[in-house]
């Protein structure tokens, strides 16, 4: 029997949130702790956690699973789990909805504020504005992020500042758009995220490198951010 | 809402790279004074303060308390900006960072004055 402690909250009947420890049987299997989760809803309905795609696609179901970050859809109980036990919290820095669940506002704020659509103000070709394989290469890394937000909940300087630095996440999607050869806006991007907070509050702690479920690494494009902003400004 | 007109230089840019430069400074400082007390190691007050005689030791001086100063200022701005919000301590904070920025001021800005008339006095 797995031995599971899972973070309950429920805004409308608990006064604060407890952590509840219940028994799993997962047949002696490697599970998923996206599985275990749905055996324990078996047994107890009320508990609430987001999931879509089960198969690490969506970015729904990313929870801090023994103290670390993931998505519960691809973490197997092998290992994540310490001792036959398994802890499951919501994502770190962000306020609980219910449960697992928490509210997602701040993240995607800072999303909207770099811009995350591509930006040309030349007139458009016939057919479709081609790159070559090489500025097509530039944005690999950067593209497969699924915003999952297990890398800007672990990050310390987003739990302080959540309004005003941008996080991993967002810096890795602002980069993106930087690097793409399509995109003009180049000026007003580096514009934007030239403040004390926007860029510069990451001291790379690289909690996000090491916990991003499709192993993207969001302090090396704010490093080339960085590096920009520099070029910019001598 | 945390606001930004009490850091350094206005910019991020500035701030990072002041802290940089300023690390540099430091950290060559700190080579040149260990080489001194290493190479000496039976150094007497006298010979300590003749080390300190060549004006380019005391530009050099200068420049090394400039750049803590500058240092510690970003690091200490950056530190109050992440714990002492109202996000993590409540309502009261903006006026608590208020005050500690004033600290951390006036403690810089006399040691300064107070390492300079050290430095260059006699
Ligand atoms: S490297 Fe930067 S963005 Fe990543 S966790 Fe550290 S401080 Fe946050
Ligand atoms: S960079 Fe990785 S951890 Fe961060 S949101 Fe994107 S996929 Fe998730």
């Amino acid at each position: 029997m797995l031995q599971v402690s899972i973070y309950r909250y429920n805004p409308d009947t608990d006064s604060e949130p407890y952590m509840q420890d219940l028994e799993v049987d997962t047949g002696g299997k490697d599970l998923m702790v996206l599985d275990v989760l749905e055996l324990i809803k078996a047994q107890d309905s009320s508990v609430a956690y987001r999931r879509s795609c089960r198969e690490g696609v969506c970015g729904s179901d990313g929870v801090n699973m023994n103290g670390k970050n993931g998505l519960a859809c691809i973490s197997p109980l092998s290992t994540t789990v310490k001792n036959n036990k398994l802890i499951v919290r919501p994502l770190p820095g962000l306020p609980v909805v219910r449960d697992l669940v928490v509210d997602m506002t701040l993240f995607y704020a800072q999303y909207e504020k770099i811009q995350p659509y591509l930006q040309n103000d030349t007139p458009a070709p016939a057919i479709e504005r081609l790159q070559t394989p090489a500025e097509r290469e530039k944005l690999d890394g950067l593209y497969e992020c699924i915003l999952c937000a297990c890398c800007s909940t672990s990050c310390p300087s987003f739990w302080w500042n959540p309004d005003r630095f941008i996080g991993p996440a967002g810096l890795l999607q602002a980069y993106r758009f930087l690097a793409d050869s399509r995109d003009t806006a180049t000026e007003d991007r580096l514009a934007n995220l030239d403040d004390p907070f926007s860029v510069f509050r990451c001291h790379g702690i690289q909690n996000c490198v090491a916990v991003c479920p499709k192993g993207l690494n969001p302090t090396r494009a704010i490093g080339h951010i960085r590096n920009m902003l520099l070029q910019r400004a001598t | 809402m945390v606001t930004a007109v009490t850091n350094f230089g206005r910019s991020g840019l500035y701030d990072w790279l002041v802290q940089r430069v300023s690390g540099v400074v430091l950290l060559a400082y700190f080579i040149f004074i260990g080489a001194v007390v290493v190479a000496n190691p039976d150094m007497s007050y006298q010979e300590w303060r003749t080390t300190f005689e060549p004006t380019w030791v005391r530009v050099f001086s200068v420049a090394a308390l400039l750049s803590l100063a500058a240092h510690a200022w970003i690091g200490l701005w950056c530190t109050l900006t992440d714990y002492v919000t109202p996000r993590m301590m409540g309502a009261k904070a903006n006026l608590l960072r208020g005050v500690l920025t004033c600290v951390c001021a006036v403690a810089l800005f006399t040691y300064v004055v107070w390492g300079i008339s050290i430095i260059w006095g006699s």
